[in-house]
């Protein structure tokens, strides 16, 4: 049995894991077997992580919290999470490969997953031209002309990327203001590559075998109007992955999970989550990262708390 | 088992000649969801041996293949018989889901 499996290996997982390790708490990560790393994994530069005047590459951030974390004795299985027993004070967790798991607490990480725009042909073209990561597709499309969706930061980082293959990059948002930062905006606008479409929301997306154009409406006029391309990057934001918990934790109105104030307790004892899947609002790596350590210090609270109670139980009953 | 790299020049001879179902693995090294799938491959190429083989093919060092079969994603994985795609999935996935998309090569 162990103390801790941490569930999850973003910024918030792997945070926790260097504290947990360092508590001497041997904690069990769950890295999962394709997703490793979480989103970081599939930017560029990191330029506004502390710590990295230069910026880092996110994938390299990753590998080093990963082998900070095993530097103090952290366990990391790369596969992933199928089911969880998250009641009464055993905890267990099933991973793809049949193995079972159980620890005295849980900390929960497991991040968010891409938002689809919800269109008829977008499956069907998913990776003939529709693509979620950018920095994984984008060489594919050199001199072609590409589409990104979306106004938030990773919109404008992957349109900034893009251009470094495309010749023509639009930025399709369905307002007139966008959510991305001031820096990011700033560098879009620059790039003369780069057009931005506002108003405009996304009802087609064309092509028989390849992506071949997209149909946009806009949002104050109503007139439809088709752009040619050949690439539809999807950046509209991300949802909490919280599948394995439905009516298991409690849930928040904006679908994170809920955590009591400003800890990471949720509803039920033992179970603490972190990152992104308790994060409606910022969802930066630092602040996965800070609320990964609140994970691991409330854990080690209640671990003392179970084992003090558990000492007393045996010496009341001896 | 790893498995073995193909390029531009060997494809036709290794692949569309192979007389065995062989599965391609355009990949690139720049790509995560690719290194993250590879050693899943090679351990369904180990656990599979007689049913299927498993190849890789950088699609930046060559581009002539990458190109001729469309790819606009990686990974993606393209199953061959006698030469023909009988079948793409593409995308990083866990092994359970890997082996289902296989299942019909791997039995």
């Amino acid at each position: 049995m162990r103390h801790v499996i941490i569930i999850g290996s973003g910024p918030a997982g792997y945070t926790a894991a260097i504290y947990a390790a360092r508590a001497n708490l041997e904690p069990l990560v769950i890295a999962s077997s394709v997703e490793y790393g979480g989103e970081l994994m599939k930017t560029t530069d990191v330029e506004n992580f502390p710590g990295f005047p230069e910026g880092i590459m996110g994938p390299d951030l990753m590998t080093r919290m990963q082998q900070q974390a095993e530097r103090f004795g952290a366990e990391i299985v790369y596969d992933d999470v199928v089911s969880l027993e998250l009641d009464g004070p055993v905890k267990a967790v099933t991973l793809g490969n049949g193995d079972r798991h159980e620890a005295h607490a849980v900390i929960y990480a497991t991040g968010s997953a891409y938002r689809k725009l919800g269109l008829p042909d977008e499956e069907r073209l998913s990776g003939y031209g529709v693509s979620w990561c950018a920095t994984c597709d984008g060489a594919f499309f050199r001199q072609k002309t590409v589409a990104v969706i979306g106004g938030g930061d990773s919109a404008m980082e992957e349109a900034t990327f893009l251009t470094r293959f495309a010749d023509k990059v639009y930025v399709i948002h369905r307002s007139e203001s966008f959510r991305a930062s001031a820096a990011m905006i700033d560098r879009a606008r620059a790039d003369e590559k780069i057009e931005f479409v506002m108003n405009s929301r996304v009802e087609h997306i064309y092509g028989a075998e390849l992506v071949t154009g997209i149909g946009i409406v806009d949002t104050v006029t109503g007139d439809e109007r088709t752009l040619d391309l050949q690439g539809v990057f999807v950046a509209i934001g991300a949802d909490p992955r919280t599948h394995l918990v439905h009516g298991v934790l409690e849930l928040t109105e904006q679908g994170t999970i809920a955590v009591d104030g400003r800890s990471s307790r949720t509803s039920v004892a033992g179970v603490f989550a972190a990152g992104d899947v308790v994060d409606p609002t910022y969802k930066q790596a630092i602040t996965a990262a800070g609320s990964g350590t609140v994970a691991a210090l409330d854990a080690q609270h209640y671990l003392e708390t179970v084992h003090d109670a558990s000492r007393t139980a045996a010496v009341a009953s001896a | 088992m790893s498995t073995r790299d193909v390029t531009d020049a060997t494809f036709e001879a290794e692949v569309l000649k192979n007389e065995k179902t062989i599965m391609v693995d355009f990949w690139a090294e720049w790509c995560g969801p690719c290194r993250a799938v590879s050693p899943i491959l090679d351990a369904i190429a180990s656990e599979h041996p007689d049913k299927i083989e498993i190849v890789k093919l950088n699609v930046d060092h060559n581009p002539e293949t990458a190109m001729k079969y469309q790819i606009t994603s990686i990974p993606a994985m393209k199953i061959f018989r006698g030469g023909e795609v009988v079948k793409t999935v593409i995308g990083a996935k866990p092994k359970p889901a890997l082996e289902a998309d296989l299942a019909e090569f791997l039995a």
